[in-house]
């Protein structure tokens, strides 16, 4: 068996029994591995109606078949379970060196099933596999608990964890790794939290067996170097981070402000990738395995820490109406410090900004702490409530629709499934839209980045005010994602690979014979059988929408204003294109054709 | 005719950020790269006024450019 590692590690929590299976591999052949093969067992042994803190949910931590192997960027992993966030399908995706070390180990994923009576952490190195005492651990800051454990385990284990964040179950918790790498979106750290396990460390001896070692290392050295001459992959991304963005995002006057109550922000320079070289950056790192090396490492006062990504900047710089990039910058840090999702995290504030300023949270609910948009001084001490859920901050912790419910104004969340959406206005870049409406995940750019062809014009320019054609392209971009996903792949490798380019990769290293026709094929069984865990869940085609505003509310000023999304034209074509009926369910014929 | 010239990331070295300059008219994006000494190959994304604009639009007094070199991120 090549690139798998052919085991999984089931995990009783209820009983403290660790169970070694092997991999199912007609699964992993029709599924990949890694999002799209978790997703399978998780469908094939989780009720879809469980709710996210029972003991009944299961959490995930799997890798896909490239992990660990020598390919660029292939140090992924993800986690999936129930979101308490959205009640869809979670697949969280991170980076840093922890998903390889755990093929090192020996194998493919985790499944925790069940809940520890008491908080507990996992040691796995190699064959020996020890469910540990956590009491020491609870209520430790992320980087706390990494410190503390590096002393029980080993300074060479890699570590994953979270923090008091997903200990207090807050819908927006992330599960951290490498000390600022983070599976963030959906809550997934909530669910590790429920299970009472506060860390997962993995120390291994081994590697992944290679198919064809020649062959791979002649695709590998071709890969490399379209990634090394591509401008986004080979320049923009090495020397500004994912931070270049701020300024062209706003330059198109998409760069959603004040809780999307405008669309371009006047201080933008303030906060974009360029400042952030200039004054702040101390390092660039990068992941296992990458040749990018997108990662930031800041300096500001006397904290050193990493980040901030372009998303964070924006939703706790422009969407809270900041330019202070110092306190951007302390923020991100203590999101990562009480394991908090920083799209999530920062937006939901933004929204409780638009709450204040719309008189619904008064000055009782503040404890003197500034919730104006546009006071630098909101954003860190409220991300400290909000992971501790202190005063408001209980609040904040359950994410910006519960927050907007709460307080009677559910529409000041700019989110999809209740997931707080990223830092692209869907109302001028219409694919972006649908991308964002039909996302699995709820609010995400992630599932789709339309805004590729749509701004950057990559792999080419399209008319981002036009709906003609974007159908299509938000179902392939969807496909080509899941695989990418699955195989344990970073995405910003397809800003200058293409699908045939990620079957040559697979091939070489596994011995499968893939296709770019294939991998799509199998992005949209992937795909698929995510919607029918979300239609099993509950969910429906009235879910699949945008916030009120970015329907009805036309941007008020700058290049792209009086644009509205124009979702309910191009959503019956998309539907129609992924085989599901007029209600966004998967036909019969469609379900036989994937063979789920 | 008097043009804003916006420059990001790469663009900015030995250049500076935003350049308020006169040309003659007409003039184009084209004109202006080439008064700047900057290789179109060089150019990804080209904005006149925050919308996409092409090399050979007749621009207007007033306009403003912004001119990115490939860059990307999420």
């Amino acid at each position: 068996m090549s690139g798998y590692c052919g085991k999984i590690l089931r995990i009783n929590l209820d009983e403290r029994k660790v169970i070694k299976e092997d991999l199912n591999m007609e699964w992993a052949n029709a599924y990949i591995g890694g999002r799209g093969l978790a997703t399978k067992y998780f469908y094939e042994e989780v009720d879809p109606k469980v709710d996210a803190f029972s003991k009944d949910n299961k959490l995930i931590v799997a890798t896909g078949p490239l992990s660990g192997t020598p390919t660029p960027t292939g140090g992924r992993y993800m986690v999936i379970t129930k979101s308490p966030l959205t009640d869809t399908i979670a697949s969280s995706n991170s980076g840093g060196r922890w998903g390889a070390e755990l093929k090192f180990c020996g194998y493919d994923m985790i499944i925790l099933e069940g809940k520890a009576d008491k908080p507990v952490y996992i040691d796995i190195k190699d064959d020996v596999v020890e469910i540990k005492d956590a009491a020491h651990l609870w209520g430790q800051t992320t980087s706390k608990t990494m410190e503390l454990l590096a002393k029980d385990v080993g300074d060479k284990a890699k570590i994953l964890n979270i923090g008091p964040a997903g200990e207090k179950l807050s819908r927006i918790a992330s599960v951290m790794n490498d000390m600022d790498r983070a599976a963030g979106r959906s809550g997934v750290g909530a669910v590790m939290g429920s299970k009472n396990v506060k860390a997962i460390t993995v120390k291994g001896s081994g590697k992944p067996e290679i198919h064809d070692k020649d062959e791979l290392k002649q695709v590998v050295s071709r890969v490399n170097k379209m990634i090394k001459e591509n401008g986004v992959t080979g320049e923009g991304l090495p020397t500004y981070g994912t931070a270049v963005l701020v300024n062209i995002i706003n330059e198109n006057g998409v760069f959603p402000t004040n809780n999307f109550q405008s669309s371009t922000f006047d201080k933008a320079e303030e906060i974009s990738g360029e400042t952030l070289a200039e004054k702040y950056l101390i390092k660039r790192t990068g992941c296992y395995g990458c040749p990018i090396a997108c990662g930031r490492h800041c300096k500001v006062d006397d904290l050193e820490a990493g980040g901030p990504e372009y998303e964070t900047i924006w939703g706790y710089g422009a969407d809270c109406g900041l330019s202070n990039m110092g306190n951007i910058i302390k923020a991100n840090y203590w999101c990562n410090e009480m394991g908090l999702d920083t799209i999530s995290a920062s937006t939901t504030i933004a929204a409780a900004m638009e709450l204040y300023q719309k008189g619904l949270i008064t000055d009782k609910d503040l404890d003197g702490v500034p919730l104006e948009f546009g006071n630098d001084d909101a954003i860190i001490e409220w991300t400290k409530r909000m992971g501790l859920r202190e005063g408001l901050g209980d609040k904040l912790a359950e994410g910006s629709y519960r927050l907007g419910e709460h307080f009677g104004a559910p529409e000041v969340s700019m989110s999809v499934k209740k997931q707080e959406l990223p830092a692209y206005d869907p109302r001028a870049i219409q694919g972006q839209g649908l991308a964002y409406a039909t996302s699995n995940r709820g609010g995400c750019h992630v599932r789709a980045y339309l805004i590729s062809p749509e701004i950057l014009g990559l792999p080419e320019k399209l008319d981002k005010f036009s709906i003609e054609g974007k159908p299509l392209w938000v179902k392939t971009y969807q496909d080509l994602t899941a695989s990418l996903d699955s195989l344990g792949l970073c995405l910003f490798t397809s800003f200058a690979m293409g699908a045939g380019d990620y079957a040559d990769i697979y091939n070489a290293a596994v011995g499968t014979k893939h296709t770019d026709e294939s991998i799509l094929e199998s992005g949209d069984r992937i795909w698929t059988l995510e919607r029918m865990f979300n239609l099993k869940s509950g969910l429906s085609k009235k879910d699949d929408t945008l916030p009120h505003r970015l329907l009805k509310e036309a941007i008020p000023d700058g290049p792209a204003k009086d644009k509205v999304s124009l979702l309910d034209q191009m959503l019956p074509e998309y539907y129609e294109l992924r085989g599901w009926d007029e209600n966004g369910v998967p036909t019969e014929d469609k379900l036989k054709s994937l063979n789920i | 005719m008097e043009l804003q010239i916006k420059l990001f990331a790469t663009l900015r070295e030995g250049r500076g950020k935003v350049l308020t300059k006169e040309f003659p008219s007409p003039a184009t994006p084209k004109l202006v790269l080439e008064n700047l000494n900057i290789d179109e190959k060089d150019v990804a994304i080209l904005l006149v006024n925050g919308v996409d604009g092409n090399l050979d639009q007749e621009l207007q007094e007033g306009d403003v450019l912004s001119i990115f070199p490939p860059v990307g991120g999420g």
